[in-house]
């Protein structure tokens, strides 16, 4: 399939909304699964014979299931809030992808199977028939949705778009039209482990790599350890950290501080995957699957505590979601659940940020920046989208805001914010998110990307803003993509622990390892 | 009684019984349908305090839509609390005999029936001139403002023109009906459309998009304490499921024509 031939998006000086553009985002949708990724999780591997009727059947199944998308379904004025909220319809005037529009594509059908005014009173009320064309709407514009939750913000009923995406998603796995990048993906994290399918050997020589890396430059042993038994931390983190730029200087980040704490830590080869892309196609089922992998790793590295690197959607589910599917907090009723949560340690948050950790450090006076190693940069902070919607930090209200623009502020001595109302809980998508992070998506995400690269472009404009910091391996990745197309350097993106990792000041020498070393390494 | 009284009566209880039944049917759905995911929208509040005032903002003063757009909140409020009311001061109808002293507090608020039809115009203007909630708009959503708006409108000239219509005989028909004392209802036009169109509103009500007004109570966005890493969360089902102890691709998806999984 050639790319199709588009426009960048020109960047006002205010967002406009956009006269509506019919059709403008019509297509194929993104690359479909086939059987060999379709299988291996229990979708059939091509579009069933009688779709329909298992698509309607499975809409039923889910409104039970959900309330979310029963009341959302019923409850949508069509007042207009959300229209000009959502950052793909912005950025690229296809009304399909104003919230409520792209709602409807579901909510039309649901209506006209399952309410007394849509099944005798189509027409009036706006309800229709799930046919091929309507099918493949939803695959081309479910796919234009990064769940994001903007839309959610503004509701007057808190309809959540990002519900119905994954209601939708779910769907059509089920008649068997797939998305090939997150399925592909999954297939590999609930096997190897890892969304990139790094076996155990080639994670373990990447991070002797980065240690010798790292010691050749700052002449400290900073270790990366592997599955070591009895550490006290299991860093769960997006397996972008281990090898792509600019994530990986996030990772030597979370090095040098837990160094300079002189915690005993370590990440799991089994479970080497904070993303959790279960998530983005509405599988609970699957994303179980892929969190209680990281509860045998805990169980099985015997930790007492279990942190989550800068991740967007990860953190989202290990902090809103993995209570719920494996019982990691408190309350589990299961064997396993009960044994992890004797094992962690309650005077901790479980699951906790890595930039829980880092702030409260700072509080405690136990780690020291100098901060001038970050006078080159002028910094501000992309609220990465699921952080901000969808968890919080340190248990205090908005927290999620609070916590990592006071590492950031901890550690460099120029950071400004972009415009109010393009931060924090109204932030905007960096426009990768959601499953949408793959090169036959670029148009989508380019335009998409567009109202945060407008807030940047200003700030920049006002205060010489040369970096961005984001902590979601999506957010990272899709800048770096999409920054150059709008003037900007790609390399602005850097991750917050990067900035942390320039600044810390290395006291120790390497003191506490032995007592890494000695613990047993836990062999397959 | 006359065959009018006899006709709008009848419509009466049939409008009130797909009311309550159908609203019961909807409540009863949203309260049994699990949400088996904690998924409170930031500013999430951390307690169960929180979450009630979060709602009463929400509900009150339409929070959320403030932030959304003024205008439609300017609109879309004028036209509820006006709703409200012009509701509350039609108690005085239905109250059989002398009404409590309470009601005469609002009695000055007969100019409520301007802001909601400011309101309804307001929004009607908003559907029609702005294109991206053209787009989004289906018949019924036309119709739903044209309904409230004639139904505003035919209350407003009974009030305030001479147009006025018999109100002890429309206190006697009313209360009547709470009562079972049946009796006549005054016939002028504009007051028989009023009354008709109510009824309508109230047997729509289950099957349309009124159902926001319990929707707002049950959304999980809104009504959930974010407490997640300290309290679990889980759904019937889903516990069910681990105490099964599978993880079951296979019972939530659709038939595979193709060989094995």
């Amino acid at each position: 399939m050639a790319a199709k031939e588009f426009d960048i998006p020109k960047l006002p000086t205010y967002i406009e909304i956009p006269e509506i553009n019919e059709g403008i985002m019509e297509g194929d949708g993104p690359f479909k699964s086939s059987k060999e990724f379709q299988n291996p999780l229990g979708f059939p591997g091509e579009k069933v014979d009688n779709w329909q009727e298992v698509a309607i059947e499975k809409m039923g199944e889910l409104k039970s299931k959900y309330r979310s998308v029963q009341v959302f379904l019923d409850s949508c004025v069509k007042c207009g809030a959300c229209t000009d909220k959502c950052h793909y319809f912005l950025g690229s005037s296809d009304p399909k992808n104003m919230p409520v529009a792209r709602q409807d594509l579901f909510r039309s059908v649901y209506r006209r199977h399952f309410t007394f005014a849509g099944k005798y009173f189509p027409k009036l009320v706006g309800a229709k028939e799930l046919d091929d064309e309507m099918l493949d709407d939803w695959y081309n514009y479910f796919h234009q949705c990064s769940q994001c939750r903007r839309c959610s913000v503004f509701c007057p009923y808190g309809i959540d778009t990002a519900e119905i995406s994954m209601a939708a998603r779910e769907v059509l796995d089920a008649v068997g039209v797939g998305q090939k990048y997150c399925n592909q993906i999954l297939g590999k994290a609930i096997t190897i482990g890892n969304n990139l399918g790094l076996p155990e050997p080639a994670l373990r020589d990447t991070l002797l790599d980065l240690e010798e890396e790292i010691e050749e430059e700052t002449g400290i042993a900073v270790k990366y350890p592997l599955d070591v038994k009895g550490a006290e931390i299991l860093l769960i983190t997006p397996s972008a950290d281990f090898f792509a730029e600019p994530h990986i200087d996030g990772l030597i980040g979370y090095g040098k501080v837990f160094h300079e704490d002189g915690v005993s830590w370590t990440m799991s080869s089994y479970a080497s995957e904070g993303a959790n892309f279960g998530m983005f196609i509405g599988s609970y089922d699957i994303m179980r699957k892929a969190a209680l992998r990281i509860r045998k790793a805990a169980l099985d590295l015997e930790v007492s505590r279990v942190m989550v690197g800068e991740c967007g959607h990860a953190w989202r589910v290990a902090y809103s979601f993995w209570n719920t599917l494996t019982g990691v907090g408190a309350g589990a009723t299961d064997e396993f659940g009960l044994k992890l949560q004797n094992q962690l340690d309650s005077r901790y948050p479980q699951p906790q940020h890595i930039i829980e950790y880092t702030h409260d450090l700072i509080q405690r006076d136990k780690i020291k920046f100098d901060k001038s190693a970050n006078d080159d940069r002028t910094v501000t902070f992309h609220d990465s989208c699921n952080v901000a919607r969808a968890t919080n930090m340190g248990g205090i209200p908005n927290g999620q805001f609070i916590l990592p623009r006071e590492v950031l502020k901890a550690v460099c001595n120029n950071y400004v914010d972009m415009e109010r109302s393009t931060i924090k809980e109204s932030t905007f998508c960096c426009g990768g998110g959601g499953g949408l992070l793959t090169d036959d998506l670029m148009e989508i995400r380019i335009k998409g990307a567009m109202p945060r690269m407008q807030a940047l472009k200003e700030i920049e404009k006002t205060d010489g803003v040369d970096t961005l910091v984001a902590i979601c391996a999506i957010c990272k990745s899709q800048f770096s993509k999409v920054l150059p197309k709008f003037d900007f350097d790609p390399y602005m993106i850097v991750s917050a622990h990067q900035l942390v990792s320039e600044a810390i000041i290395m006291e120790k020498p390497q003191t506490d390892d032995s007592a890494t070393q000695e613990a047993e390494e836990v062999t397959e | 009684m006359s065959a009018i009284s006899t006709i709008f009566t009848a419509l009466f209880y049939l409008s009130l019984a797909i009311f309550l039944i159908g609203m019961s049917r909807k409540i009863y759905q949203y309260w049994v349908t699990p949400a088996p995911l904690k998924i409170p929208t930031a500013p999430t509040p951390l307690t169960q305090t929180g979450v009630v005032m979060r709602m009463a903002r929400e509900v009150a003063l339409f929070e959320s839509l403030f932030k959304s757009n003024k205008w439609t909140w300017l609109f879309g409020w004028l036209f509820h609390v006006g709703l409200l009311l012009v509701l509350l001061r039609h108690a005085r109808y239905f109250w059989p005999g002398d009404l409590p002293e309470i009601f005469l507090l609002i009695q000055p608020f007969k100019y409520a029936a301007f802001a909601m039809v400011i309101g309804l115009v307001g929004l009607m203007g908003r559907r029609i001139f702005v294109e991206r909630i053209r787009y989004i708009s289906a018949p019924s959503d036309y119709l739903m403002l044209i309904m409230l708006l004639v139904i505003g409108v035919s209350g407003a000239i009974m009030t305030f023109t001479s147009n006025h219509t018999d109100v002890i005989m429309v206190k006697e028909f009313a209360s009547g009906l709470i009562t079972f004392n049946w009796a006549d209802l005054p016939t002028e036009v504009h007051f028989l459309v009023h009354l008709f169109l109510v009824f309508v509103l109230m047997a729509i009500f289950p099957i349309s998009k009124l159902l926001h007004v319990p929707g707002v109570f049950f959304s999980p966005t809104r009504n959930q304490v974010d407490d997640a890493r300290k309290k679990r969360h889980i759904s019937p089902w889903a516990l069910k499921q681990e105490q099964e102890h599978a993880v079951k691709l296979d019972e939530t998806l659709g038939q595979d024509n193709s060989e094995g999984k």
